[in-house]
């Protein structure tokens, strides 16, 4: 049995704002192992990247604030250490790659001095041996030339080679968990191909945990060993990839799984979820998803579903899984 | 059978890039062909699926179709009359033909207009309306036509998500009851739950008014699930043409080929998404002469580097531009 690296347990965000509370996430728990790759999957505005987020301790706070519960990594709290320690953690043991690498980077240096700034600060590497291992990984995530390349700037690189660099710098500092926000969303079909194929070696070959946001169920199914998916800042299920995909549990997860076109069959309508999200801001009372869910329940409109096993390892925040009352 | 709703033949869209006196007299000008040579048919009724990737062409085809520009070469047939030689006049009134949806649902509304000025403007510009309440009652039916209430009718665009904003365009492209509508990745901005309503909605319309759709998508299940035929373009060129099933269970172009193993199918069982080309895509900047799949290809040989593939029938319907078949 291994260890979980990072620990989620019930974690809430809230966003103060002057319009009101925006909880942005609800009492989300789960963890990921080492060695794991674990998929956030969820529609826009579900929760996902402001969970990527307060792992990292990016949320600004006023106005973003942890209504509840903890974050631990490797056991510890992260939101119980000095600013010092969770930038050591930062740079050196959980790194994290964005959809947009041309908003991630830095436009006005070139890509080596940008890697090579992280790694003589984290690393504490003299220039040279920067502008040495600089090379080396831009190699190891496939840019042609890579000595030639260290001196070009974010804007000379095409959509799928400035993710090779951004995976490049994230891989840098020899981290053991990434999180991946997004990263082929932004990149044309081949190129996303081939960023998963080398996102997914890089994680086998360095030995570290990931966890992968996306909104496509397609690309969790193939990059991920377990899967959870939230709506409106819930985490409503869980489990490994398989029994997401062949036996799910939730009416949202199973909505989301219809709506899907698929590519070996032609349907001639397709199954979308009724209605649309729910406004955060004014939710309604009990399971989120009830509003759009066609097996609501009374007990759906008052309750919030409690998130229970329903089988070892899979998750799911739903009524209909309630246990008869005797 | 019967003559296609729209035929395009040879279309040519040329874009110059540093176009300035100096550049042109020191001949340094660059040519950007985003549209070389792109021949389809649409017959009334039908959906034609046009897929590929950022940078094919495949929006400029969109827009040289409604003469949002001008094309440099080739025609636009619509029902067998040439577009291109139309009057301004004439145009005009054939924009009520041909209309658009586009992929941004945020930026293609008017933020300070409200719904019922959005929707009844193209009648006014169309004269289809003789009053204010012949108006609004059109616009009502329109609104419900898409799925949306009445009360709807007086809020104005933010107040609405992207579906309902995607729901609003397609009222307005149906409002002067085109008989092409040209979707620019009209679904491409939703979530998978929202995007399945819209496609839903129009393939319903499609039945109800016989529309011809004209789909234009980047992701290939979308365009799997609507089209009747497909068309696969690559750097400013059509490689291959189907019916769908075709495109889908046999493809025989070797870029067609790598679309359809890179898509990630939400189904662990499947094949995990890989790339069965090298390198990547070609630049529609002075290209080199041959196939522009040249340099990436895995059956290429010499010719492929020296002349250009045509589109040729293999099969009925079926058209493949490529040297090795």
């Amino acid at each position: 049995m291994s260890e979980p690296v990072l620990e989620l347990d019930n974690l809430s965000v809230q966003f103060n704002l002057k319009r009101g509370v925006l909880r942005a996430i609800d009492s989300v728990s789960f963890s990921v192992d080492k060695g794991e790759t674990f998929g956030l999957v969820g529609e826009s505005g579900s929760g996902k990247s402001v969970t990527a987020r307060t792992i990292m301790r990016l949320i600004p706070q006023p106005p973003g604030e942890i209504a509840s519960g903890t974050v631990r990594f490797q056991g510890r709290d992260l939101y119980e250490m000095s600013d010092d320690e969770i930038r050591e953690i930062r740079g050196q043991n959980i790194a994290m790659v964005f959809q947009e690498p041309m908003n991630a980077l830095n436009p006005v240096f070139t890509v080596g001095s940008q890697i090579g700034d992280a790694l003589r600060t984290n690393m504490g590497m003299s220039k040279s041996e920067a502008r040495e291992r600089t090379i080396e990984m831009l190699q190891l995530v496939g840019i042609p030339s890579p000595s030639a390349r260290i001196d070009n700037y974010v804007h000379e690189f095409s959509g799928g080679m400035r993710q090779r660099v951004m995976l490049a710098m994230a891989l840098s500092c020899d981290p053991t968990f990434l999180i991946a926000d997004e990263p082929t969303t932004a990149l044309d079909v081949t190129i996303q191909a081939v960023i998963l194929e080398l996102i997914t070696s890089m994680i086998e070959r360095f030995d570290m945990s990931l966890l992968f946001i996306t909104h496509n169920l397609g690309v969790v199914a193939h990059a991920c060993d377990k899967i959870g998916v939230m709506y409106a800042s819930h985490l409503v299920e869980m489990g490994t990839k398989d029994e997401i995909f062949a036996n799910p549990q939730h009416p949202y997860t199973k909505g989301l799984l219809r709506s899907i076109p698929r590519l070996d069959v032609q349907e001639k309508f397709l199954t979308p979820i009724d209605g649309t999200v729910c406004n955060m801001m004014d939710p309604p009372r009990g399971c989120k998803f009830n509003p759009r869910c066609s097996e609501a329940m009374d007990i759906c409109r008052e309750q919030i579903p409690e998130f229970r096993e329903l089988a070892p390892g899979h998750f799911a925040a739903c009524h209909l899984h309630d246990q008869p009352t005797v | 059978m019967s003559e296609p709703l729209l035929e395009v033949k040879g279309l040519v869209k040329h874009f110059t890039l540093n176009g300035d006196l100096v550049s042109r007299i020191a001949g340094k000008t660059q040519t950007v062909k985003a549209v070389d040579g792109v021949s389809f048919y649409i017959h009334q009724g039908e959906t034609l699926g046009l897929v590929g990737e950022s940078g094919c062409g495949k929006s400029t085809t969109g827009r040289l179709i409604t003469r949002l520009i001008e094309p440099t070469a080739g025609d636009i047939n619509l029902r067998g009359e040439d577009m291109l030689a139309f009057s301004p006049k004439r145009m005009r009134e054939t924009r009520k033909d041909v209309q658009l949806v586009f992929q941004d649902p945020y930026s293609s509304l008017n933020p300070r207009k409200t719904i019922m000025d959005i929707l009844s403007r193209p009648l006014e510009v169309h004269n289809l309306a003789d009053n204010w309440h012949e108006k609004r009652e059109r616009v009502l039916e329109l609104l419900n036509l898409v799925g949306m209430g009445s009360e709807h009718i007086d809020r104005y665009p933010h107040e609405f998500s992207g579906g309902q904003r995607q729901r609003i365009a397609i009222a307005r492209a149906l409002s002067v009851t085109p008989d092409l509508v040209i979707g620019d990745e009209p679904v491409s901005a939703l979530d998978v739950s929202i995007q399945a309503q819209i496609l839903n909605l129009l393939r319903e319309l499609q039945e109800k008014f016989s529309l011809t759709y004209l789909f234009i998508a980047h992701d290939l299940a979308v365009i799997r699930h609507i089209s009747d035929r497909v068309a696969v373009m690559y750097v400013g060129k059509i490689v291959e043409s189907g019916p769908v099933e075709t495109i889908f269970n046999e493809p025989l172009h070797p870029y067609t080929k790598a679309l359809l193993a890179a898509v990630p199918e939400a189904d662990p069982k499947k094949p995990p998404p890989r790339l069965t080309l090298e390198g990547e895509v070609a630049t529609p900047i002075d290209p080199p002469p041959g196939c522009r799949l040249n340099g990436r290809c895995p059956l290429a040989t010499s010719i492929c580097g020296e002349v250009e593939p045509p589109l040729l029938e293999v099969a009925t319907n079926h058209q493949v531009a490529c040297h090795n078949l």
